[in-house]
């Protein structure tokens, strides 16, 4: 008599009476010798031992024990097929103090919801997981489980499990045993008094590890289905403890804290840093306002030329000057091909379209983007192209068309990368839609590398000059006879 | 003070305003820079993020972080939206607010990453199972990516409801001005949370009636707080429609196409006025009728073949002739081509 103890009473983690139609009131919606009933007790004793009813949540799944929360005084969740180990991970995460328990048959853990057990168990998270596996579809009306024994007929195996139809018997502890990362796997059975003991002490004992934080832990308990294998209790208990024991052997699969590296270290910010909002500081329009306006462009290069960038800083700049603004890139398979633009609207009023049909500038850093991109810039509009000398056989009636060979500049700057911070200044020159000095003070907040911002004070100065200068000596004729 | 600031970025920053400290989801272009960013902000702030192995693992997590009453977030883009549609489905049933985003992509299938609004009759008419209704918002901006997504968590915790934000590629990657205002937002008390506490012991989040009468009477109990956000939640932008004789209707990108496109036909003469849908749902119905009353023709223009046109036509109950143009696959219409095709199509109606 000193291996158990009789208990006289229902556990206090059960409700006194239950909440389910008709008379039966008193008794669970489960078939005589169903494993479910013998499980839940477990559960709800282990529980109340370990003082764990406040802080217990149950996540019930799609199954014969989709009704769990008729019986658990515990808070409860019930959730999709399959799905239960994904709801109890954001559970925990939300309440690390809470006991989360998640509570799933064969059809639910081992079939739909692989994925979800699967990942659970390799993210170590600190939940019970109460796996009952009957090796049949109890609710739906007995179709083949995916820990239905080979030959096992069900209504959808009537030929009985076949290897080469349906695989072989999941095998659940084994499969999450291959993984590091959970603390605790035992295999049980619900077969008879002694293996029921050890089942006992197996749940009780993965609530402890998650109460003591230790990690994952997976109880499979093997679990008699009378009434869907068609055999009176106690023939269905037997069936377990000498058919289903076989297939699945019973035991300790994983009992060891994972020994994990150490978390990365993540800073800790107020809402305020986090949303890059400087407390107290509001906009104050300027006393003085320079001269602004409002202006379309289009830059189109390669990528790696700072395409989107220098549209970025375009519309960095108006933002600084009050401006409306916006900015749009190219994306998708473009980008990957090489070939990169965006849209930039500089305005004073609401802006429309973000996307630019007419530009009234285009930057063109490349012959590609020139071609491209010039029959739709508009009438009186100007074209900024990065080379000495327009292509041959190259007309663009309609605009003005500028070579800035900023790359050229740039590379004796020293820096290929900063061809666009010259062609950026060539645009604000060419245009005057906004202050150089506002490119500076923005290139100033966006650049933190002393000797990188040096070089875009050079570049900015150089394209500045270039258009001043040589423009006029290195002009660039169109057929329409324009020439500087 | 104003910051130059990426539409799906704005999202980010407005949920963690809200309050939203769980974020759930799965990478797909073109929504991954929400998670990006999310993975970078919720921890700074003590909030979790998890990058799920599916957007049936996210939208469960989703589920299991809304019934702890945590203000939770998933993004996605169509095939993930089309994943997540089941467990919206149950998150509606069970009466569980969160905010889900979808950066519209092209489909059907795996169609392309390009911007589309093909996904209307999936996040408006509700793509999963049942009788439930999302909220379904449409920003415009990258101001209204921040706005609608703070609201977004307001109504979702007011309605008890999944709250969608409807937006695409185009207003995701866009940098515009953004205006934020440093507040103290706190979601409302959830008694009814599971919380993993002696309060929250008796409470149950399910969705399970089987009874056809207790299953009816939720549902009733469902379109009762249907009809409640649609008498106080519907939501429309017009401009320039109170002489107009064209009233072009379309929403997100579309809207500010359209609204370059009203600018251009008035110049050449006709006066076009846009009505922009806020709320996709509940669909600014009401609002249309009154102001398609004195206009000649309704011209609707979507990214996909017809899909809010629908809504547009059973508002107005045949008592405007509505045209449609419609573009796919990714293309953007032009505000010029708009503007041809209104020329193309009024001028013997106008």
């Amino acid at each position: 008599m000193n291996d158990y103890e009789v208990i006289h009473e229902k556990s206090p983690t059960f409700y006194g009476h239950f909440e389910r139609k008709g008379e039966l009131q008193q008794q669970t919606h489960y078939c005589p010798g169903c494993g479910h009933g013998v499980a839940h007790k477990l559960i709800a004793e282990s529980l109340a031992e370990l003082g764990l009813q406040d802080r217990a949540i149950l996540v019930s799944p799609v199954g014969c024990s989709v009704f769990a929360y008729y019986y658990f005084d515990v808070g409860n969740v019930q959730v999709a097929h399959g799905r239960a180990p994904a709801a109890a991970t954001a559970l925990k995460r939300a309440h690390p103090d809470s006991i989360v328990m998640s509570y799933q048959g064969d059809g639910d853990l081992a079939a739909i919801g692989t994925a979800e057990i699967v990942h659970a168990a390799n993210r170590g998270e600190n939940i019970c997981v109460f796996f009952i596996n009957n090796a049949v579809y109890g609710m739906t009306g007995g179709q083949m489980a995916p820990t239905s024994l080979m030959g096992q007929v069900s209504t959808t195996s009537p030929f009985g499990r076949s290897a080469s139809n349906e695989g072989l018997p999941l095998h659940v502890c084994e499969l999450l045993a291959s993984l590091a990362t959970p603390t605790y796997i035992e295999r049980v059975a619900l077969n008879d008094m002694k293996n029921i003991m050890k089942a006992k002490k197996a749940v009780k004992k993965a609530l402890q590890t998650q109460k003591d934080g230790g990690g994952f832990s997976l109880v499979e308990l093997l679990s008699p289905c009378p009434t869907i294998m068609k055999m009176d209790p106690i023939v269905a208990r037997k069936w377990v403890g000498e058919t289903l024991v076989k297939a699945f052997p019973l035991g300790v699969y994983r009992d060891h804290k994972p020994d994990l590296p150490p978390n990365p270290k993540v800073p800790h910010k107020t809402v305020a840093e986090a949303l890059e909002v400087e407390v107290g500081v509001t906009d104050v329009p300027p006393t003085r306002r320079h001269h602004t306006r409002d202006l379309t462009v289009k830059i189109a290069g390669f990528g790696g030329q700072g395409i989107l960038l220098m549209g970025q800083l375009l519309a960095e700049m108006g933002l600084r000057e009050h401006m409306e603004v916006s900015w749009l890139p190219s994306y998708g398979p473009e980008m990957r091909s090489g070939s990169a633009h965006c849209h930039v609207t500089l305005g004073h009023e609401r802006i429309g379209t973000p996307l630019i049909s007419q530009p009234e500038v285009l930057v063109a850093m490349n012959e590609l983007s020139l071609h491209k991109f010039a029959p739709s810039v508009a009438s009186g509009g100007l074209i900024l192209y990065n080379h000495t000398q327009l292509p041959e056989g190259f007309s663009a009636p309609q605009a003005r068309v500028v070579c800035v060979p900023a790359s050229e500049i740039a590379d004796k700057l020293g820096s290929a990368k900063v061809a666009n911070v010259v062609m950026l200044a060539a645009l604000l020159e060419e245009t005057e839609c906004l202050p150089s000095e506002t490119a500076m003070a923005v290139l100033e907040a966006t650049v933190k590398n002393p000797k990188f911002l040096e070089l875009d004070r050079q570049a900015l100065k150089a394209g500045c000059d270039y258009v001043d200068t040589q423009v006029e000596v290195g002009a660039v004729s169109q057929p329409d006879g324009y020439s500087y | 003070m104003r910051q130059l600031c990426k539409g799906n970025i704005a999202i980010v920053k407005a949920a963690v305003l809200a309050g939203c400290r769980a974020y759930y989801g799965y990478p797909i272009t073109p929504a991954s820079e929400i998670a990006e960013y999310a993975s970078l902000l919720l921890p700074e702030v003590g909030g979790t993020f998890l990058q799920a192995e599916s957007e049936v693992s996210a939208i469960n997590m989703v589920y299991g972080a809304a019934s702890a009453g945590v203000r939770v977030m998933s993004a996605s883009s169509g095939p993930g939206l089309s994943l997540m549609q089941e467990g919206i489905s149950y998150i509606a049933g069970a009466e569980l607010p969160c905010v889900i985003v979808d950066v519209v992509r092209g489909g059907p299938g795996l169609g392309n990453i390009a911007p589309e609004q093909s996904d209307y009759f999936c996040i408006v008419k509700g793509g999963g199972h049942g009788c439930y209704r999302n909220i379904v918002l449409a920003p415009a901006s990258v101001q209204e990516m921040f706005d609608l997504t703070v609201l977004a968590f307001e109504l979702a915790d007011r309605y008890r409801n999944p709250v969608m934000i409807m937006t695409d590629g185009n207003v995701g990657q866009m940098m515009e001005p953004l205006t934020i205002e440093m507040r103290d937002i706190k979601a409302p008390e959830k008694p009814w949370a599971v919380t993993g506490t002696a309060e929250s012991r008796k409470n149950l989040i399910t969705s399970i009636y089987l009874e056809p009468d207790v299953l009816e009477a939720h549902i009733h109990k469902l379109e009762a707080k249907y009809q409640l956000a649609q008498e106080l939640e519907t939501r429309c932008e017009n401009y320039l429609t109170d002489d107009a004789d064209v009233l072009l209707v379309g929403f997100g990108i579309v809207s500010r196409v359209l609204r370059t496109s009203v600018d251009q036909l008035r110049a050449q003469g006709l006066k076009a006025g846009l009505l922009r849908p806020i709320t996709l749902w509940p669909f600014p119905a009401r609002e249309l009728r009154e102001t398609a009353q004195h206009v000649k023709t309704v011209m609707v223009v979507e990214l996909n073949t017809g899909m809010m046109v629908e809504d547009v036509r059973l508002s107005l109950n045949g008592t405007v002739p509505v045209e449609f143009y419609g573009r796919a696959g990714g293309n953007v219409p032009m505000a010029e081509e708009i503007t041809a095709q209104v020329f193309a199509r009024m001028s013997t109606v106008v």
